[in-house]
C-alpha cells in the first residue's frame, strides 16, 4: 500500500482523538481528562491511540502509559458490552458482596484476571466503595445501580440480559462495537 | 456588574417570600440509593397523579408564583439512604419512606387531596415498632445536630435561585465585599474548624499560611475524591447541596487571595460530577462567579475535575500531581501545598465538608459553631453509619456524641445479616476507613472526637463507620483493609509499597492456617515499620486496621493460629467438615451433592468424607436433610 493513503486512513481513524486533543488544547497537563474522553469514546485505551497521544502532546509514550496504568478507572483492554460493577468497598464486604462476585465469576467463566467473556459480552469488575453504602451490597451494571444484592438476584440479573440480547440481537456480540474496531489500527 | 446586582442575594427577602415559606411541598429525595431504589419513577408517577388530581401543582421549579398550593420537587440526598425512596410533605412535615410508583396515588389522595396520612408508608422504629410521622419522632433524625446537612434533603440541588433565597452566596458576598482577607482567616480560626477529611489539621491555620504568600496566582482545591471504602458524605453535600459547595470555596479563595478554584471529584460518583458541573455552570451565568464577583473588581472562576480511581488521589500532594496530569504519587512535605502546591503556587486543598462549613460559620458567627461538639474539636461531624445496623445512611452529630449514641440509638440497633434487629449482638466498629482502626463494646461511652480517638488507636478520618456484628471475623476484616491499601499504594515508598504486601500475605497465612507463634509478633513490627518509614498518609496508617484489630481481638488472631479454628467460620480454610455418625442415616444425598467425591459410604451406613478430597464448598451440608454435616 501506498504511504500517502496510509497516513491519510490513520488521519482519519484517529478524527475523534484529533477533536479531543483539540478541545484539550493539546495540554499535557489536560492529560487525564483527555484519556478519560478518549475511553469514553472507545470504551478502552487502545495502544496505538496511547502512542499517537504522546506524539500529539508531545511528552515521551511513557508518561502518557505510565498515567493510563496508575489510575484504575483507565483499561487497556477492551471491555464487554455490558458492565457489571460489583462494590467491595467495607459496608459491602461485610454485608457479603464476595458470594455475589464469586457466583458472577463461576456463571460467567471470568475471574480477577479474566474480567471479561470470551463473548465479550459481560465484564466484572470491582470497585472500592460507590458510596451507596446504604443499599450494600451493591452491584452496578451498565450504569444502574442494584441494592440488596444476593448471589440469586445477581444471577436473574444476568439472565435477564442475556434473554434481552439473544431475543434483541442474534448475531455476534461484537459486531456492535464500531468504536472499539476503529481504533483498532494495522 | 449588572449580573451579580440583579441577584441582590438578601436573606430577608426570602424569609419574606409568601411561596417558599408557606408553600405545601412535595420533596423527592434524587440522591443516589433513592435513585437506585427508583426515586424517578415514583416522581414521574407524582407528576401524573398530580396532574390529575385537581390540585394547583407546580412541576416546574422555576415558574413559581404565590397562587399555586403544591409544588413538587427533587432534593439531594437526605441520608436515610436504606429506607428510600424517601417523600416528604412539607410543612405537613410527614416523611414517607421506602415509596413505590403504586403508592403515590394513594398519597396524592389521602395526604394532599384529603390531609390524612398514610399510616403504611410511614417508618417504623425497629426498636419501639412505634410509627414515626416524620422527622421529629424518628430517631434517626431527632437525634442529630445537622449543620452541612440541614439543607440537603430540602432544597433542590438544582436550583440555584432556592440556593439564593435561602440566603445562600450571602456570606460570599459578605467576605468579597465587607470582609478582608485577614478578617476571615481570623473568623475561621476562632471558630476552631479543623478539616473534616481525615486530619483534622484547623483551616483557618491553612489559609493564614496560603494568605501570607506573596503571589500573584493561588489556588483552591475542593478535595472531593471520597475513596474511604464506606464513607460517602461528601458525595451526599456535592449531590445535595453543591451551592454550598461552591460558595466554600469562593470564601476560601477571597481568604487567601485566591481566583482560581478546583473541585476534584471522585469519578464514581457520576451524580455529584453532574450537579457540581451544572452548579458551577448556574454560578457563573448568574455572575456570581466570574470577573467581577459582587462588583468588588475581584474575579473568581471555578472548574470541576474528574478524577480516574485512585485512592491515593485523596493526598493532598498526590491530588496536585494529578490535576498536573501526572501520576497521583504523593511528594514530600514540606514545601507545602500552602507555601508551593499546584503549578508550584501557594495552595490550599480542603475536604468538602470542611468547605461546606465555612459559609455558616461566616454567617451565624464562630461562636454559634463552636457552641456544640468539645474543646479541641468543635462543631459537628457527619458520620457515614452502615454495616450490621438497622438504620444506614448519613448521620450528622456534634463531636463529642458517644458510640452508643450513634450506633444503638440513632443507629437503631444491631442486625444479623439479613437485617433483622439482634439483642446484643455488637461486636466492633470500624472507623475512619482504611486508615483507621477497630473500637470495641468497650468504648461504646467513648466521646467521639479528634484526640480521643486517635488515643484508642483510631482516627475521624472521614467518618466511615461500619458496625460489625458478632458474626464478622476481625482477621478477614483486617485483611480486608490491607488488600485494599496494598492495592492503592502508589508504589513509591519501598516499605509501603512491599511492606503493605507482606503484611497482606501474614494475614492470608494467619487466615489460611499456616501462620505459627512467630506471625503475629512479625505482623506488629512489620506495621510500625511500614508507619514510619511510609512518605504520605496512606502509608503512615496503611497498618492501623491490623495494628487496632491486633489490639482489642487478639484472641481472634491467637484462635486462628493455635486453635485453627475461626470462631466465626468464615474462614473457610480452617473449616473442618465432619458426618456425625448419629444423625447420618447413609442415605448417600451428600455423596451425589459432592463435586470432588470426597464423600464415600455404604449405603444406611455413616459416611465419612475424606479431608484431602474436600474442597469446604457446603454443598453437602446444604443438601443432607438431617443436618449431620457439622463444621461447615
Amino acid at each position: 500500500m501506498a504511504a500517502a493513503p496510509v497516513a491519510v486512513d490513520r488521519a482519519r481513524k484517529f478524527e475523534k482523538v484529533c477533536n479531543i486533543l483539540e478541545r484539550h488544547n493539546y495540554r499535557p497537563s489536560g492529560l487525564i481528562p483527555i484519556l478519560q474522553a478518549i475511553q469514553h469514546e472507545y470504551q478502552y485505551l487502545p495502544e496505538e491511540v496511547l502512542t499517537y497521544v504522546a506524539t500529539s502532546l508531545d511528552v515521551p509514550p511513557a508518561r502518557v502509559f505510565g498515567v493510563a496504568t496508575f489510575y484504575a478507572h483507565f483499561a487497556l483492554e477492551p471491555k464487554g458490552r455490558h458492565v457489571i460493577r460489583m462494590c467491595d468497598g467495607t459496608a459491602c464486604h461485610v454485608k457479603h458482596s464476595v458470594p455475589v462476585l464469586n457466583a458472577l465469576h463461576d456463571k460467567l467463566g471470568t475471574s480477577e484476571k479474566q474480567k471479561t467473556t470470551a463473548d465479550m459480552l459481560f465484564t466484572v469488575e470491582t470497585v472500592a466503595c460507590l458510596g451507596a453504602c446504604g443499599l450494600a451490597p451493591v452491584l452496578v451494571i451498565d450504569e444502574q445501580v442494584y441494592g440488596g444484592m444476593t448471589p440469586e438476584r445477581a444471577l436473574a440479573l444476568v439472565d435477564e440480559i442475556k434473554t434481552n440480547e439473544i431475543t434483541s440481537d442474534p448475531g455476534s456480540p461484537s459486531a456492535e462495537q464500531p468504536a472499539i474496531g476503529e481504533a483498532h489500527v494495522q | 456588574m449588572s449580573s451579580s446586582d440583579g441577584l441582590v442575594v438578601l436573606p430577608q427577602q426570602a424569609n419574606g417570600n409568601p411561596t417558599l415559606s408557606q408553600l405545601r411541598r412535595v420533596i423527592l429525595c434524587a440522591g443516589t440509593g433513592c435513585m437506585a431504589n427508583g426515586a424517578m419513577k415514583v416522581f414521574e408517577q407524582f407528576k401524573r397523579e398530580m396532574a390529575g388530581s385537581g390540585l394547583n401543582v407546580i412541576l416546574e421549579l422555576r415558574a413559581e408564583g404565590a397562587d399555586h398550593d403544591v409544588r413538587l420537587s427533587k432534593s439531594g440526598c437526605q441520608g436515610f439512604c436504606q429506607m428510600g425512596p424517601l417523600v416528604s410533605v412539607v410543612p405537613d412535615g410527614i416523611l414517607y419512606t421506602k415509596v413505590r410508583q403504586e403508592d403515590v396515588a394513594e398519597i396524592v389522595q389521602q395526604t394532599l387531596v384529603g390531609g390524612q396520612t398514610v399510616d403504611r408508608l410511614l417508618y417504623k422504629d425497629p426498636a419501639t415498632r412505634k410509627a414515626c410521622r416524620g422527622l421529629e419522632d424518628n430517631p434517626f433524625y431527632a437525634r442529630q445536630s445537622r449543620f452541612v446537612l440541614h439543607e440537603c434533603g430540602f432544597l433542590d440541588p438544582e436550583d440555584i435561585q432556592e440556593f439564593i433565597q435561602h440566603g445562600g452566596y450571602g456570606a460570599a458576598r459578605k467576605a468579597y465585599l465587607e470582609m478582608t482577607p485577614e478578617e476571615i482567616c481570623k473568623k475561621i480560626m476562632d471558630s476552631g474548624l479543623r478539616g473534616r477529611g481525615g486530619g483534622g489539621f484547623p483551616t483557618g491555620r491553612k489559609w493564614e499560611a496560603a494568605r501570607v504568600q506573596t503571589s500573584t496566582k493561588k489556588y483552591v482545591i475542593c478535595n472531593g475524591d471520597e475513596g474511604d471504602p464506606g464513607a460517602f458524605m461528601n458525595r451526599s453535600v456535592m449531590e445535595g447541596n453543591p451551592h454550598s459547595v461552591i460558595e466554600g470555596i469562593m470564601i476560601a479563595a477571597r481568604a487567601i487571595g485566591a481566583n482560581e478554584g478546583l473541585v476534584y471529584v471522585r469519578a464514581e460518583y457520576p451524580l455529584a460530577v453532574e450537579r457540581m458541573r451544572r452548579a458551577v455552570a448556574d454560578a457563573e451565568r448568574e455572575g456570581i462567579l466570574g470577573d467581577n464577583v459582587f462588583g468588588s473588581g475581584l474575579s473568581m472562576k471555578c472548574d470541576v475535575m474528574e478524577g480516574a480511581g485512585a485512592f491515593v488521589c485523596g493526598e493532598e500532594t498526590a491530588m496536585i500531581a494529578s490535576i498536573e496530569g501526572r501520576r497521583g504519587m504523593p511528594s514530600p512535605k514540606p514545601p507545602f501545598p500552602a507555601q508551593s502546591g499546584l503549578w508550584g503556587k501557594p495552595t490550599i486543598i480542603n475536604n468538602v465538608e470542611t468547605l461546606a462549613h465555612v459559609s455558616r460559620i461566616l454567617k451565624e458567627g464562630a461562636e454559634v459553631f463552636h457552641s456544640v461538639g468539645t474543646k479541641d474539636s468543635p462543631g459537628t461531624k457527619t458520620f457515614a453509619l452502615t454495616g450490621h445496623v438497622a438504620n444506614t445512611g448519613l448521620v450528622e452529630v456534634p463531636f463529642g456524641t458517644t458510640l452508643r449514641e450513634i450506633v444503638l440509638n440513632i443507629g437503631g440497633g444491631v442486625t444479623d445479616d439479613f437485617g433483622r434487629l439482634l439483642k446484643g449482638g455488637f461486636k466492633a466498629v470500624q472507623i475512619g476507613g482504611p486508615s483507621g482502626g477497630c473500637l470495641t463494646q468497650d468504648h461504646l461511652d467513648l466521646p467521639l472526637a479528634y484526640e480521643s480517638l486517635r488515643s484508642v488507636g483510631a482516627m475521624v478520618g472521614s467518618g466511615g463507620l461500619v458496625v460489625m456484628n458478632e458474626r464478622t471475623c476481625m482477621v478477614s476484616i483486617a485483611r480486608f483493609f490491607m488488600e485494599f491499601t496494598q492495592r492503592e499504594s502508589c508504589g513509591k515508598c519501598v516499605l509501603c509499597r512491599e511492606g503493605t504486601k507482606q503484611l497482606l500475605a501474614l494475614l492470608d497465612d494467619v487466615i489460611e492456617g499456616r501462620a505459627d507463634a512467630g506471625t503475629l509478633d512479625l505482623l506488629e513490627k512489620l506495621g510500625r515499620a511500614v508507619q514510619v518509614g511510609s512518605l504520605c498518609g496512606l502509608g503512615k496508617t496503611a497498618p492501623n486496621p491490623v495494628l487496632s484489630t491486633l489490639r482489642y481481638f487478639r484472641k481472634e488472631y491467637e484462635e486462628h493460629i493455635f486453635e485453627k479454628r475461626c470462631r466465626t467460620g468464615r474462614c473457610k480454610a480452617l473449616l473442618k467438615p465432619e458426618i456425625n455418625e448419629e444423625r447420618c442415616k447413609g442415605c448417600g444425598v451428600c455423596i451425589k451433592s459432592c463435586p470432588t467425591g470426597a464423600i464415600t459410604g455404604e449405603k444406611k451406613k455413616p459416611h465419612r468424607i475424606d479431608p484431602e478430597l474436600c474442597i469446604k464448598c457446603g454443598a453437602c451440608a446444604t443438601a443432607c436433610k438431617l443436618h449431620a454435616v457439622e463444621g461447615v
